[in-house]
C-alpha cells in the first residue's frame, strides 16, 4: 500500500468528476486530495487525485479511467521526478498583544502571508510541499486553529517533459 | 423549423434503427407524437424493464444497436436492470429516457430521477442533452461508442424541453465520429503477436479458452482455424457457448463451477492458456490461485483493463478477437499432431467424466432440453432465464452457430428471458425462438405475455417447472442443511395465464409427452408454451462449490 499521485486530464464536460471519483468510490477507496482546474489547454479540466491503495489497485483503476470516453490521459506520477504544491489558508487565534506577534514570527518562518488581520484572529496564507503544511499546522494548533482551507495537492514533472508529451 | 422529438427519430433511422421497444409517458409525450406516423416500428412492452432487455436480446441476436425508450422517473429506473445487464455482458444498446424540462432539473418535479447520475456506473458513456440542436452530435456519438471497441449500453437522458426544442429544417447529421478520449486498439501488438506465436509452437498441451468477446466480434471462424492448425481443446464460457459447434471433437462444451469436468480438469492440466474474449469471471476460475496451474497464459481481449485484471498474463494483447486471431494465424504455421497424447488425455476424461443424465422413467429436466436441441438441429435461437434452467440449457443443447445463444451472464438477471427473446424474435424473423425458463424467473416479467400475444410475436417458451427457485434450493440443500428457506413456489397455471392473454400452450406431466409437446410448439405458427413439471429436487451437476479449485467438483464421477 502506497500513496499514488495521478493527473487526469478530462474534457471539461458536466458530470466528468463525478465519473472519475466515482471509479474511486466503489472501490472503496478513500480519495485523500483532490484538486480540479482548467488546464493549458481550452475546454479540457485537470484532475489531480491523492490516493492510497496498492499498486494493483491502482493500476485496475487507472486503466478504468483510460475508459471513460470524457478523460483524455491519466498520468500516474507516483515514481516520477516532480514538484507538488498545495495552498493553504489559516486563520488562527491570535489576540493583539498577547500571542499575535509569536503567530506572526512562525508565518515569517514559513514563508506565509499573513493576508487578513481581525480582532481576534490572524489569516495565513501558505504554499509548499504538503509535509511543510502539516508541520505548519501543527504549530500552529497551539494557539488555536478557527478554520483551515487546504486546496489539494497539485503536481507537476520537473525538467522538459510534460505529461501530455509522453506515451 | 423542426423539434428535437423530431430530430431524435430522425436520427434513429440514420443509424440504421428499424424497431425500438418502449413505454409512453408525460415528458416523452413529444416523441411519441413523432413515432405516430413513423417508419421507425415501435413494439409497447407491459414494463420498462422488459424494453431494456428486449433491446439488448435484439442486440444479441442481430448484432446491430438494439433501442429502448422510457419516459422520466419511475420509467427512466425500470430500465436500470436491463441497462445494468447489457453492461456486465457488454450488449450494445442505446436507451433513451424521457427528462423534466431543464427549468426543473434538480427541483425533485414530477417524475423527476436523475438517470443520468443513476446510470453513470452502468453505463459505457451517458449524456444529459441540454439543447435540441445538440441531438445530432449526442445520437452519433451513442451509438458510435455502444457498438465499437467493447460494445456497452449508452443512455442519453431527454429533458422535455430538447424534445420540443426547435432547430433549423436543414439541421446537418455529422456522418462520422471521432473522440479524443476514446480510441480502442484494434490491432494487436506486432510484438507480443509474435510471442504469442512462439508460444504456441512451443506448447504440449494447449487450451483455448474462449469467451463472449469471440461472439462480440464475429470470431468464430478465426477461432476454429486456430484450435484446428494447434490441434488445441476448445472451452468456452457461458457467454462463449456457439463460438464453436457444440459437436466438434476438439470442443469441450462450457468451463467452471458449471462447466464439464473435462474441460476443467483440461484447465488444470494444460500447459498453455490461450483466454480469447474472455474475462476470468470468479464463476469461471473457481479460486483464481488455482486457475490454469500449469500453464503459461495469453490473454487476447479489447478491453485492456481486464487484463492482468483477475490473473496474471505472459502475453498480453489488446485488440480486437478476430483481428489479432488472424494475425497470429498469419504467422503460425501448421503443424503436425504433438498435441495427440494431450488430445488423448482429453478424450479419456471426456468419456470417464461424461454429463449425465438418470436413465430412468421419471420426467428429468435435461432431457428436455436435450430433446429441444435434438428437434431444432443447430436452427434458430435459444434464450435462457437465470438459474438451473440456463446451466441445463448451457450444458446440454449443442449450439453449432455464433448468436444462437441469449442469456443473462455477468448480472445473472432472472426475468431476462422472456422480453430478450422477444427482441431476438423481432431481430431474426422466421426463425424458431426457444426459451427455456424456470417458474421462478419466469414470473419475474410475465406480464410480456401481453407484449407477445398483442404483436403475435412467436416466442416459444419451454418452462422447466420444478416449483421451486431451483438453484438456491440447490445451494440450501447441499450447504445449508436442506433448510428450503422462502425457495419453494406454489403450482402456477401457465397455460391458463398464457391462454388469458391469447397465447396457446399444453401442460406435460410424462417423459414420454416430451417430445411430440416440443413438436407442437415448434409447428405452431404463433407463441406457444409447453409446461413441463420436471423432477422436483434435480441439481446441477457438476458442481464447484464456492472457493473451490475448478478441478474440485461435486457430482461428477471421480
Amino acid at each position: 500500500m502506497k500513496r499514488h499521485t495521478l493527473s487526469v486530464l478530462v474534457e471539461n464536460r458536466a458530470g466528468v468528476l463525478s465519473r472519475v471519483t466515482g471509479l474511486f468510490s466503489r472501490r472503496g477507496f478513500n480519495i485523500e486530495s483532490l484538486a480540479v482546474g482548467t488546464s493549458e489547454e481550452e475546454g479540457t479540466s485537470r484532475i489531480t487525485l491523492v490516493v492510497f491503495g496498492d499498486d494493483r489497485e491502482v493500476e485496475q483503476v487507472i486503466k478504468q479511467l483510460n475508459k471513460l470516453i470524457d478523460v483524455i490521459k491519466v498520468s500516474d506520477l507516483t515514481d516520477r521526478e516532480r514538484v507538488e504544491r498545495e495552498l493553504a489558508l489559516i486563520k488562527v487565534a491570535a489576540e493583539p498583544g498577547g500571542v499575535r506577534a509569536e503567530v506572526m514570527q512562525i508565518a515569517t518562518i514559513f514563508r506565509s502571508q499573513i493576508i487578513d488581520v481581525g480582532p481576534k484572529t490572524v489569516t495565513l496564507e501558505v504554499t509548499g510541499d504538503s509535509d511543510k503544511i502539516d508541520a505548519l499546522q501543527r504549530l500552529l494548533a497551539v494557539y488555536g486553529i478557527r478554520e483551515l482551507y487546504r486546496t489539494g495537492r497539485i503536481a507537476v514533472l520537473r525538467g522538459q517533459k510534460t505529461v501530455m508529451s509522453e506515451k | 423549423m423542426k423539434t428535437g422529438a423530431k430530430v431524435l427519430i430522425e436520427g434513429l433511422l440514420r443509424q440504421g434503427t428499424k424497431t425500438i421497444f418502449g413505454y409512453p409517458g408525460g415528458v416523452v409525450l413529444p416523441i411519441y407524437d413523432v413515432l405516430y406516423d413513423s417508419p421507425l416500428e415501435h413494439i409497447l412492452v407491459r414494463h420498462e424493464q422488459a424494453a431494456a432487455h428486449a433491446a439488448d436480446g435484439y442486440a444479441r441476436a442481430s448484432g446491430r444497436v438494439g433501442v429502448c425508450l422510457a419516459t422520466s422517473g419511475p420509467g427512466a429506473c425500470n430500465l436500470v436492470t436491463g441497462i445494468a445487464t447489457a453492461y456486465m455482458d457488454s450488449i450494445p444498446i442505446v436507451a433513451l429516457t424521457g427528462q423534466v424540462p431543464t427549468s426543473l432539473l434538480g427541483n425533485d418535479a414530477f417524475q423527476e430521477s436523475d438517470i443520468h447520475g443513476i446510470t453513470m456506473p452502468i453505463t459505457k458513456h451517458n449524456y444529459l442533452v441540454s439543447r435540441a440542436e445538440d441531438l445530432p452530435q449526442v445520437i452519433a456519438e451513442a451509438f458510435y461508442i455502444a457498438s465499437t471497441g467493447r460494445p456497452g449500453p449508452v443512455l442519453i437522458d431527454l429533458p422535455k424541453d430538447v424534445s420540443t426544442g426547435e432547430v433549423p429544417e436543414g439541421i446537418e447529421f455529422p456522418t462520422s465520429v471521432s473522440l479524443r478520449g476514446y480510441q480502442p486498439t484494434v490491432k494487436g501488438h506486432p510484438r507480443q503477436i509474435e510471442r504469442a506465436v512462439d508460444l504456441m509452437k512451443r506448447a504440449q498441451r494447449p487450451l483455448l479458452y474462449a469467451g463472449g468477446g469471440v461472439i462480440l466480434s464475429g470470431a468464430d471462424q478465426e477461432l476454429l482455424a486456430l484450435a484446428e492448425r494447434l490441434g488445441a481443446p476448445v472451452t468456452t464460457t457461458l457467454m462463449g457457448l456457439g463460438a464453436i459447434r457444440g459437436d466438434h471433437p476438439l470442443n469441450l462444451g462450457m468451463l467452471g463451477m458449471h462447466g464439464t469436468a473435462y474441460a476443467n480438469y483440461a484447465v488444470t492440466e494444460c500447459d498453455l492458456l490461450v483466454a480469447i474474449g474472455a474475462r476470468f469471471d470468479d464463476r469461471v476460475t473457481g479460486r483464481i490461485e488455482t486457475f490454469a496451474p500449469n500453464a503459461q497464459v495469453i490473454h487476447i481481449d479489447i478491453d485492456p483493463a481486464e487484463i492482468g485484471k483477475n490473473k496474471p498474463v505472459d502475453v498480453p494483447i489488446v485488440g480486437d478477437v478476430r483481428q489479432v486471431l488472424a494475425q497470429i494465424l498469419a504467422r503460425l504455421p501448421p503443424r503436425g499432431s504433438r498435441t495427440g497424447p494431450w488430445l488423448e488425455r482429453v478424450e479419456h476424461w471426456r468419456k470417464t467424466h461424461p454429463l449425465v443424465i438418470r436413465d430412468d422413467d421419471l420426467l428429468h429436466p435435461q432431457y428436455v432440453v436435450r430433446t429441444l436441441s435434438e428437434l431444432l438441429d443447430g436452427d434458430g435461437v435459444v434464450v435462457s432465464e437465470v438459474g438451473q434452467n440456463q446451466m441445463w440449457t448451457a450444458q446440454h443443447f449443442c449450439f453449432t452457430k455464433p448468436r444462437s445463444w441469449i442469456t443473462s451472464g455477468g448480472l445473472g438477471t432472472m426475468g431476462y428471458g422472456l422480453p430478450a427473446s422477444m427482441g431476438a424474435c423481432v431481430a431474426r424473423p422466421g426463425e424458431q425462438v426457444f426459451l427455456v425458463a424456470g417458474d421462478g424467473s419466469l414470473q419475474m416479467n410475465i406480464q410480456e405475455f401481453g407484449t407477445i400475444a398483442q404483436y403475435r410475436i412467436p416466442v416459444k417458451v419451454v418452462v422447466l417447472n420444478n416449483g421451486f427457485l431451483g438453484m438456491v434450493r440447490q445451494w440450501q440443500e447441499l450447504f445449508y442443511e436442506h433448510r428450503y428457506s422462502y425457495t419453494e413456489l406454489p403450482q402456477v397455471d401457465f397455460v391458463g395465464i398464457a391462454r388469458a392473454y391469447g397465447i396457446d400452450g399444453m401442460v406435460v406431466e410424462e417423459r414420454r409427452e416430451v417430445r411430440d409437446a416440443l413438436r407442437t410448439a415448434i409447428a405452431h405458427e404463433g407463441p406457444f408454451i409447453v409446461d413441463v413439471r420436471v423432477v422436483r429436487e434435480e441439481n446441477v451437476f457438476p458442481m464447484v462449490p464456492a472457493g473451490a479449485a475448478i478441478n474440485e467438483m461435486i457430482g461428477s464421477r471421480q
